[in-house]
């Protein structure tokens, strides 16, 4: 039992890392129907970035290398960076393509995500590196003396720092005057353009955000596997969390993840032994393939409102 | 062909005026060619045509929608107040107070009645009871919406859309609002009830309509003066009662003649010998 409880508290808690990803693409694909590829190439680029700059600050402004100070300068320069970056793909890859079929967007949004990929690693080196976010990867003490749990600080700590930032962006959706226009432009970009809501200026929030969400998950995401080019990778496993949770629900991407997150690795330790093992990194897939079958819109996606 | 000049609406001064606009739809479909009309303040206009004529085209050249269809007004000019407009953004427009009211409705379905109403307040710098007050003006107009204010507004009636998009548009405090086709689909008691509340805010809140229809007979029955778009072109205009009495005008829309209702069949056979322009 308290091996259950071991394996599924781990499973969630890497789920809200996978939560993290997929809000990302909640964000975007909501407020404006594209298909973010990139999502997963932003996160790479947000931590690479956030890398780079802790390596050269210390040079450049003689603060102490790996202090708070180089930490902080670091991630707001990494959050501007993606904040620009956000922007400038709406302004110059996305606002051209105004009226096209989704599909082109989509085809868009991959020739991006090897752009962002290859001008992160120009600027910044293609080489491995750890990022300290100063949280130690220790056990709690108390649940492991206590109940024999061993539950990670570290992972406990991205947790609720993901928690944090989803109840907050979900609080901003639900009862801000601009939350409320993002769903509006989500839901019809004419009818929001006739009351006067300027859909570019939306359309810049909302990538803004997705960038500052793509940093959050970079960062953390870096921290627990050291910031590579599979850090892009980690990012497909959105896929089968939004297919869960439903393309355009945040609180779907919420509990999509913690699934995927539980289930895989219940999955791994409780089935995999009669199949050889690793099916970690497939199942999630499955999952979803089988979810398709059933409730194609997700848990928690908006059902097409059809009037009869 | 028309020009700019009105004869007399219940001001002369220049408030909307459209001069001789051409629209072409992706460079090549050319549907208004050269349509002039203008809408006093206060007064209920109504652009009336067969499906096709050109009456959505005109709005939304007016409100700057256009663009967003791929559409262009290439000659010509917009003015409101005195100012160009036809250049400008929908948003500085809504700023100005000219608010379009699309045809379908087009209701935020996902969102509920009420934050589909506030939405139409997003242009406005105001307080919270400024906006707390003209939500609660609008409920008073369409008591309806505010049964249904909780509901999502993908699971309202027609009916109940069609409010909530006029409401939407008054919660922007326009000073014109540019109504497309209101009757779309309704029955014909709420189309009643929905011309009567524009008659309402039109008296009341002294909001200027231009109304798009081709429910002709109602339309004429609640606008001061109407104009006529035949492909494209504006073919009559006159005060509302004129129109209405008008021979040519009953025959070819509300298929009657001087000697009552024909048979559709020979309606149909006798409109297409006999047209203003061809």
């Amino acid at each position: 039992m308290q091996f259950f409880l071991e394996v599924l508290i781990g499973g969630l808690l890497s789920g809200v890392l996978y939560s993290l990803v997929a809000l990302g693409f909640v964000l975007i694909f909501k407020a404006s129907g594209v298909f973010n590829f990139a999502q997963g190439a932003m996160v790479f680029f947000a931590a690479l970035t956030f890398v780079g700059f802790t390596e050269v600050l210390p040079g450049w402004t003689g603060l102490e290398a790996g202090g708070t100070a180089v930490f902080w300068l670091a991630f707001v320069l990494a959050l501007a960076s993606m904040v620009v970056l956000g922007i400038a793909t709406e302004k110059i890859v996305l606002r051209p393509l105004v009226n096209q079929p989704p599909i082109t967007l989509f085809m868009a949004t991959i020739g991006l995500t090897y752009l962002v990929e290859g001008i992160a690693q120009g600027i910044w080196g293609a080489n491995v590196r750890g990022l300290d976010l100063g949280i130690e990867d220790v056990p709690i003490e108390y649940m492991l003396e206590q109940h024999n749990i061993l539950i990670s600080t570290f992972d406990l700590f991205a947790a609720l720092l993901a928690g944090l930032l989803v109840g907050s962006l979900a609080l901003f959706f639900q009862y801000t005057k601009v939350g409320r226009a993002l769903r509006a432009v989500a839901d019809d970009h004419q009818a929001a353009l006739s009351i006067g809501i300027p859909l570019q200026h939306i359309w810049a929030i909302v990538w803004g955000v997705a960038g500052f969400v793509a940093l959050v998950a970079g960062l953390i995401w870096g921290a627990r596997n050291g910031v590579q080019f599979a850090l892009t990778f980690t990012a497909l496993k959105a896929l089968p969390v939004l297919i869960l949770g439903g393309f355009t629900s945040v609180p779907g991407a919420i509990v999509g993840g913690l699934i995927i997150g539980a289930s895989e690795k219940l999955a791994e330790v409780y089935v995999g032994p009669f199949v050889g093992g690793g099916i970690e990194s497939w199942f999630p897939y499955v999952l979803a393939l089988l979810f398709l079958l059933v409730r194609p819109e997700g848990l928690f996606g908006e059902r097409h409102i059809d009037r009869v | 062909m028309s020009t700019e000049s009105v004869s007399d609406g219940p001001s002369a001064t220049p408030y909307l005026t459209i001069n001789n606009i051409e629209v072409i739809y992706d460079h090549v479909i050319l549907v208004l060619k050269g349509v002039s009309m203008s809408v006093p303040k206060g007064g209920i206009v109504a652009l009336l045509g067969a499906n096709g004529a050109g009456k959505s085209t005109t709005l939304k050249s007016i409100s700057n929608l256009l663009r967003a269809e791929r559409g262009d007004v290439t000659k010509g000019s917009i003015e409101f107040k005195g100012a160009r407009v036809d250049q400008m953004t929908p948003n500085d427009l809504v700023k100005r107070g000219v608010v379009q009211v699309m045809e379908g409705r087009h209701c935020f379905g996902h969102l509920t009645i009420e934050e589909n109403l506030l939405t139409g307040a997003y242009t406005r710098r105001a307080s919270r009871s400024d906006i707390r007050n003209s939500l609660d003006l609008v409920y008073n107009y369409f008591p309806r919406l505010r049964e249904r204010r909780g509901s999502q507004a993908g699971y309202t009636s027609g009916g109940e859309q069609q409010m909530c998009a006029i409401g939407r548009a008054i919660m922007a405090n326009p000073e014109m609002v540019l109504l497309d086709e209101p009757s779309m689909g309704l029955a014909p008691q709420i189309v009643e009830e929905i011309f009567e509340i524009v008659k309402d805010l039109n008296a009341k809140e002294q909001v200027s309509f231009l109304l798009a229809e081709q429910n002709t007979m109602v339309a004429l029955r609640y606008a001061d003066f109407g104009y006529i778009l035949e492909n494209g072109r504006i073919v009559m205009e006159g005060e509302a009662k004129e129109l209405a009495d008008n021979e040519d005008v009953k025959e070819f829309y509300l298929g009657l003649s001087g000697e009552g209702r024909k048979s559709f069949r020979e309606v149909k056979h006798y409109r297409r010998r006999k047209r203003w322009l061809s």
